[in-house]
C-alpha cells in the first residue's frame, strides 16, 4: 500500500503518454484535419467544391452511354470579385441547357483594367451541394493561375460534363466563380510559371 | 427614461402573462411580436413557427413536472418543518424510466424537424434567382438573367444613430434600395460574400444562409403576403456589423416585371447620361453631393483627412489625372481601406467626384473630368 | 514534519504546495472575471439605449470580444483549477499534486498571457475585435495587427491548462489513498478526471487552430484562404471540434460541485451516484460529435445537418439524468438552505432553463431564426452564469470555512445570493424575448423596437455587477476573522477533506488515511 502511494513510479510513464497525446491532437489539428475536411467536401460536395480536372477514360460510362438526351440541366454561371479585385469578370454565356454526357464549353471573360500587371485564382463553388460530385470539369481556368498584363483581356475556358447519373431532383446547377487577387502572393515566390493554357484567346 | 420605465413595466407585466397564459405572443393586432419570432410570410416560417412552439410547450411541460417535485420538496422535505432524510440512494427502475423517456420524446420531436428541414433544403424549381453578396457593410443583390444589379445600403442618417436627430421608426432597419421579388413565386437565394463571412437573415422568411467568401450557398422562400421586409447581417462581420440592414419588399407579380423594367431603363439612361458633356458647375454640384456620400467619413468634410489621406493638396487630387481616376475607380492596392468604387458609383457620379475633389478645398487645378473619360478608363482605353 | 509557508512575496513565487497555487488561481481568477465583467458593463452601458452613446462599434467589437475570451479562459477554466487544486489532493487522500513544480508554472505563466492579451487594447489598431470565436477571414486577413499577441496568449494559455490537466490526471490516477477506488471517488474528482482529459483532447486543437491562423497571416499558407486552396469554413469546424468540448469544460466539474453541495445540505445521500459517473462521461463522449451543430446555417449537406441535429439532441438524455438524479436527491430530505445550497438550488433550475433553450437550439431548421440572435446569447448566459459562475460561488462558500477557518457571514451571503440571482435573471432572461423578436448579436445599437428589454438588461447586468462586490467583502472579510469554523463545518458532510482539521493545515494527508 504504501509502495503504490509513495514511489508510483507510473506517474513520469502516465504524463509521457498525455504529452504524447497532446502533441498527437495538436498534429491532428494541423496535418490531419485539413485534408480530411477536402476529403469530407469531395464526399459530400459541402459548399460545392467541384474537385480537379475529370479525366475521361475509354471505359467510363460516359463514353459507354452517351449522351441521355431525355433530360435537360439547366447550368447557370456566375462571376464575383473578390475585396479590392479590379478586374471586370463575367461568364459570357450566363445560362445554358445541356444533356447529361454531353461536353459543353463556355467562356468566362476577363479583363485587366488596371495600370499593372496581376495574377488572379478563381475560386469555384457550385450549388445545389448534391450536385457537386456529378459536374465533371474537363478543362476549366480555375486549375491554373491567370495572369494578366496591364490592359489585357482574355476568354477563359471552360468545358464540362453532367454526369448520367445526376440525381432526378437536380434540374438546375448554379457555377459560381469568384476571383481573387493573388499578385502580392505571387510576387513573394518568382513567378516562373507559364501561363495558364487554358487562355484561349487574347483579346486585346 | 421614465416613459421608458412606464412602458417597461407594462409589456413586462402583459408579456409574462402572455408568455405563461397562451404561449401566442403576437401583440396588438397581429403586429410583430416584442417576445416571439414572427410567424412570417413564407410556408417555411411558419413551419419553424410550429417546430419551436412545439418544443418550447414540451420544455414547459418538462419544466413544469421537474420544478415542480423540486419546489414540492423544497417546501415540505425542510429541516424547518421537522422533515427526516430518507436513505434511499439507488434505484434502477426510476434511472432506466428517466433514460428512456426522455429519449421518446426526443423522437417525437426529430419526426417534425427533419421534415421541415428536408423541405427547407429543396431548392428546386425557382422561378425567381436572385444573387446576394455581403460586402463590407453592405449588400449586393443581383438578379441572375434579368441584367438588374444594385447594391443596398443602410439609408438611416448618422445624426440619428449619433442621437443628435430623433429616430425614425425602421432605425437601422431602413435602406436605399430594397430588394424587390414577386409573391407566390419560388425565390432562391444563391449567398455569397466579397469579403469577410456575412449573414443574410430574413426573420419573416425564416430564411438566414451564411456568406462565405469564395463560396455560394443557397436557399429558398415563397413569400405569400405583399409587404416590406427587415432582416439584418446576423454573423460578426466588422465594424459595422450592426448597420447594414436587409429589407425585402415582396409585391405582385405585375408590379416586379414592372419594376424590373423601369430598373433597366433606368441602368440605360445612366448609360446614355455617360456620353453627355456636363460643365463644371454641374460636376461641382453633383460632385459635392456624392463626395458627402462615398468620401466623407473618411477624409473629412474639407478633404483634410481622417481615417483616409488629406485629399486637400494630395499629389493625387492635383497630379497625373490617370492616377486619380485609377485609384478611385479601382482601389488602393496598398491599403484595402481605400475602396474600389468602379461597381458602387456610375461613371457620373465617378467623373463629379473626381471632378469636385480636383477643384474644392484650395485644389484648384481647373480640370474637367467627363463620364465618357471614366467609361474610357474602366474600358481600358 | 511540516513546515509552514515561506515568508513574503517569494513564498507565492516558488510555492509548489497545492494549496497556495489554488488560492492564486481563485484570486487570479476573480480578478480575471471582474476584469471581464468590466468589458460586460462596457458592452451593457453601450447597450442601454438605441443610438451610439458611449463607444464606437469598432471597440465595441473588441469588448465583447475581450469579454468573452477573458471570461472563458480567465475566469471560469482558472477558478476551476483553482478548486482542483485546493479540493482534489484533499478529497482523494493525497498529501500534494502529482507534479508540484509543473503547478507552479501552469499558473505563474497565466497572468504573463493575460497581460499580454489585454495589452492589445492599447496597440495600435485595438486588440482583437472579431469576436471570441474569431473567425476566419475576419480574423486573419481583415484582423488588426495585434492579432498576432492574440494568437501567443492563446497558446500560452493552452499550455496552462494542458499542464493542469496532465497534474490533474496524475494526481487522480496515482496518488489516491488506499482504499479510494475510482467508485468511491466524490463526484468533483470524478468530472474533473473527465474534464481533464477533454482539456487534454481539445486545448492541442485549439493550439493548432490559432498556429494555423498564424501560418495564414505571417507565412503565407492558406489554410483559411480560398485564393489559395483554402476554405474559411474549415476553421470554424476546428474551431468548433475544440469549442464545443470547451464549453463541457466549463460545466462538468459544476456538476461535480453541485453534487457535493446537495446532498450535504439535504443531509441524504447523492441519489444515483453510479449512474452521474456514466451520464457524465457519455456527456464528454458526445461533445466531440456535435460540433457543427454552431454553424447549421453555414451550409452543409442535409445529411451532415441532420447527423448533428440527432446527436445534438441526445445530449439532452444524460443531462436530463443528471438533473432528475440532484431532484430526487432533494426529494425527502432534510433541507436547509445555506448560501452554497442556495446558489446549488439557482444553479439547478436555471441550468435546465439553459438546457431546454438548448434543446430548442438543436432543432436545426428552427436554429435557422435563433442562430447568431439574442437567444443564444441568452441561451450560453444561462448555462454559464448560473451552471459555472454560480457554482464556483457556491463551491467558495462551501469550502471557504476549510480553507481559512473561519465561516463566511450568512446574511452577507444570502443577500449576495438574491442580488445575483434577481440580476442574472433581469439581464439575461429578456434577451431571450429580444433574440426571438430579431435582434442579432454582437451589435452596438438597435432599433427602438428592441429598447425595452435591452434597458432591462442593462439595468439587471449592474445589479449582478454590484452582488460580486458583495462576495469580495465578505470573502476578504472571513479570511480576516470571523466566527471560527468547525472541522465538519457543516452536519455530517461526506468526504475526506472534512476530516482534516480547519482551517485545513499546510500539509494535508502526509501520511495517508485509510478509506473504507
Amino acid at each position: 500500500m504504501m509502495k503504490r502511494f509513495w514511489q508510483d513510479n507510473s506517474t513520469p510513464m502516465l504524463c509521457t503518454k498525455l504529452g504524447v497525446t497532446v502533441v498527437a491532437m495538436f498534429s491532428f489539428a494541423i496535418f490531419i484535419m485539413p485534408p480530411l475536411y477536402d476529403l469530407f467536401c469531395d464526399i459530400t460536395g459541402l459548399n460545392g467544391k467541384t474537385g480537379d480536372a475529370y479525366v475521361l477514360e475509354e471505359s467510363s460510362s460516359i463514353n459507354d452511354l452517351g449522351v441521355d438526351t431525355s433530360r435537360k440541366i439547366k447550368v447557370q454561371f456566375i462571376a464575383s470579385n473578390n475585396e479590392n479585385m479590379p478586374w471586370e469578370f463575367r461568364p459570357t454565356i450566363k445560362t445554358i441547357e445541356v444533356h447529361p454526357g454531353e461536353v459543353a464549353v463556355i467562356n468566362y471573360f476577363a479583363h485587366n483594367p488596371t495600370q499593372r500587371d496581376m495574377v488572379a485564382q478563381a475560386v469555384p463553388s457550385l450549388v445545389p451541394f448534391k450536385a457537386a460530385n456529378y459536374f465533371h470539369k474537363t478543362e476549366c481556368f480555375c486549375f491554373n493561375q491567370q495572369p494578366l498584363a496591364a490592359g489585357e483581356s482574355a476568354e477563359l475556358g471552360l468545358s464540362f460534363i453532367v454526369d448520367l447519373e445526376v440525381p432526378k431532383q437536380v434540374n438546375t446547377i448554379t457555377l459560381s466563380y469568384t476571383i481573387f487577387d493573388i499578385t502580392n502572393q505571387q510576387q513573394a515566390k518568382t513567378v516562373d510559371e507559364k501561363p495558364s493554357s487554358v487562355v484561349l484567346a487574347t483579346v486585346n | 427614461m421614465l416613459n421608458t420605465v412606464n412602458r417597461l413595466m407594462a409589456r413586462l407585466f402583459s408579456s409574462a402573462f402572455l408568455l405563461t397564459a397562451s404561449g401566442y405572443t403576437l401583440a396588438e393586432g397581429g403586429e410583430r411580436s416584442t417576445i416571439n419570432m414572427p410567424i412570417g410570410v413564407t410556408p417555411i416560417s411558419q413551419d419553424v413557427y410550429g417546430l419551436h412552439m412545439d418544443i418550447f410547450w414540451w420544455c414547459v411541460g418538462i419544466g413544469v413536472v421537474v420544478f415542480g417535485v423540486m419546489f414540492y420538496s423544497m417546501i415540505v422535505h425542510r429541516k424547518a418543518n421537522g422533515a427526516k432524510a430518507a436513505n434511499f440512494h439507488d434505484s434502477l427502475a426510476l434511472e432506466v424510466t428517466w433514460t428512456i423517456l426522455p429519449f421518446v420524446i426526443l423522437i417525437i420531436m426529430a419526426i417534425p424537424a427533419t421534415k421541415s428541414l428536408i423541405n427547407l433544403y429543396d431548392t428546386s424549381e425557382s422561378e425567381v434567382d436572385v444573387v446576394v453578396t455581403g460586402y463590407q457593410w453592405y449588400w449586393g443583390y443581383e438578379y441572375l438573367d434579368q441584367d438588374v444589379s444594385f447594391f443596398s445600403r443602410l439609408s438611416t442618417p448618422q445624426e440619428q444613430i449619433r442621437n443628435e436627430a430623433p429616430k425614425g421608426e425602421n432605425y437601422l432597419l431602413e435602406v436605399d434600395e430594397p430588394l424587390v421579388i414577386p409573391i407566390n413565386k419560388k425565390i432562391r437565394f444563391l449567398v455569397t460574400s466579397n469579403d469577410v463571412i456575412h449573414a443574410w437573415w430574413v426573420p419573416d422568411f425564416a430564411v438566414k444562409r451564411d456568406a462565405i467568401p469564395g463560396y455560394i450557398n443557397e436557399s429558398w422562400a415563397k413569400v405569400e403576403k405583399p409587404g416590406l421586409y427587415r432582416g439584418v447581417c446576423a454573423e460578426l462581420c466588422g465594424k459595422d456589423h450592426g448597420f447594414m440592414p436587409i429589407v425585402v419588399k415582396a409585391v405582385p407579380e405585375a408590379e416586379y416585371e414592372t419594376w424590373l423594367a423601369d430598373r433597366r431603363e433606368q441602368a440605360q439612361k445612366i448609360k446614355e447620361l455617360a456620353k453627355k458633356t456636363f460643365t463644371l458647375e454641374e460636376l461641382m454640384a453633383q460632385g459635392e453631393q456624392v463626395y458627402g456620400q462615398a468620401c466623407l467619413a473618411c477624409h473629412g468634410a474639407n478633404g483634410e483627412g481622417g481615417v483616409g489621406k488629406a485629399i486637400a493638396g494630395s499629389p493625387i487630387a492635383t497630379g497625373d489625372i490617370a492616377a486619380h481616376l485609377d485609384i478611385v475607380v479601382n482601389g488602393s492596392s496598398v491599403n484595402p481601406a481605400m475602396a474600389a468604387f468602379k461597381d458602387t458609383l456610375s461613371e457620373v457620379d465617378t467623373a463629379a467626384v473626381i471632378t469636385y475633389q480636383r477643384n474644392a478645398f484650395g485644389n484648384n487645378t481647373g480640370e474637367l473630368v467627363q463620364p465618357i473619360d471614366i467609361l474610357k478608363f474602366k474600358q481600358g482605353k | 514534519m511540516a513546515h509552514g509557508p515561506a515568508k513574503g512575496f517569494t513564498r507565492w513565487l516558488y510555492t509548489t504546495n497545492h494549496k497556495d497555487i489554488g488560492s492564486m488561481y481563485l484570486w487570479f481568477s476573480f480578478a480575471m472575471f471582474l476584469l471581464g465583467g468590466v468589458f460586460a458593463l462596457v458592452i451593457r452601458a453601450e447597450l442601454f439605449e438605441p443610438g451610439l452613446q458611449i463607444v464606437e462599434p469598432g471597440f465595441f467589437n473588441q469588448m465583447t470580444t475581450m469579454h468573452g475570451l477573458v471570461m472563458v479562459f480567465g475566469a471560469v477554466m482558472p477558478a476551476f483549477v483553482g478548486l482542483a487544486n485546493w479540493m482534489i489532493p484533499m478529497m482523494v487522500g493525497a498529501p500534494d499534486m502529482a507534479l508540484p513544480r509543473m503547478n507552479n508554472w501552469s499558473f505563474w505563466i497565466l497572468p504573463f498571457a493575460f497581460a499580454m492579451m489585454v495589452s492589445t487594447l492599447f496597440m495600435e489598431g485595438g486588440g482583437p475585435n472579431f469576436g471570441w470565436t474569431f473567425y476566419a477571414p475576419l480574423s486573419t486577413t481583415y484582423a488588426p495587427p495585434s492579432v498576432t499577441f492574440f494568437i501567443f496568449a492563446v497558446h500560452i494559455m493552452g499550455a496552462s491548462s494542458i499542464m493542469g490537466s496532465i497534474n490533474i490526471i496524475a494526481t487522480i490516477l496515482n496518488m489516491r489513498a488506499p482504499g479510494m477506488t475510482l467508485m468511491k471517488m466524490p463526484l468533483f474528482v470524478w468530472t474533473w478526471l473527465i474534464t481533464a482529459y477533454l482539456l487534454i483532447a481539445v486545448m492541442p486543437v485549439l493550439a493548432g487552430v490559432v498556429t494555423m491562423m498564424l501560418m495564414d497571416i505571417h507565412f503565407g499558407t492558406s489554410f483559411f484562404d480560398a485564393a489559395g486552396g483554402g476554405d474559411p469554413v474549415l476553421f470554424q469546424h476546428v474551431f468548433w471540434f475544440f469549442g464545443h468540448p470547451e464549453v463541457y469544460i466549463m460545466i462538468l466539474p459544476a456538476f461535480g460541485i453541485v453534487s457535493a453541495i446537495i446532498p450535504t445540505f439535504a443531509r441524504k445521500p447523492l441519489f444515483g451516484y453510479s449512474s452521474m459517473v456514466y451520464a457524465t462521461a457519455s456527456i464528454a463522449f458526445l461533445s466531440f460529435i456535435v460540433w457543427a451543430h454552431h454553424m447549421f446555417t453555414v451550409g452543409m449537406p442535409i445529411a451532415g445537418e441532420l447527423f448533428f441535429m440527432y446527436a445534438t439532441m441526445l445530449i439532452a438524455v444524460p443531462t436530463g439524468v443528471k438533473v432528475f438524479n440532484w431532484v430526487t436527491t432533494m426529494f425527502r430530505g432534510s433541507m436547509t438552505f445555506e448560501t452554497p445550497m442556495l446558489f446549488s438550488i439557482a444553479f439547478v433550475i436555471l441550468f435546465t432553463i439553459g438546457g431546454f433553450s438548448g434543446l430548442m437550439l438543436a432543432i436545426a431548421p428552427a436554429d435557422f431564426q435563433y442562430h447568431d440572435t439574442y437567444f443564444v446569447v441568452a441561451h450560453f448566459h444561462y448555462v454559464l452564469v448560473p451552471g459555472a459562475i454560480f457554482s464556483i460561488t457556491a463551491g467558495v462558500y462551501y469550502w471557504l470555512p476549510k480553507w481559512c477557518g473561519n465561516m463566511y457571514n450568512e446574511t452577507m451571503g444570502k443577500l449576495q445570493f438574491w442580488l445575483a440571482f434577481i440580476g442574472l435573471n433581469l439581464t439575461f432572461f429578456p434577451m431571450h424575448f429580444v433574440g426571438l423578436a430579431g435582434m442579432q448579436r454582437r451589435v452596438p445599437d438597435y432599433n427602438q423596437f428592441f429598447a425595452d428589454f435591452n434597458m432591462l438588461s442593462s439595468m439587471g447586468a449592474f445589479l449582478f455587477g454590484a452582488a460580486q462586490i458583495l462576495l469580495l467583502y465578505n470573502v476578504i472579510s472571513t479570511i480576516m476573522g470571523g466566527k471560527k469554523a468547525t472541522d465538519e463545518v457543516w452536519e455530517n458532510p461526506e468526504g475526506l477533506e472534512w476530516t482534516v482539521a480547519s482551517p485545513a493545515p499546510y500539509h494535508t494527508f502526509s501520511t495517508p488515511p485509510e478509506v473504507k
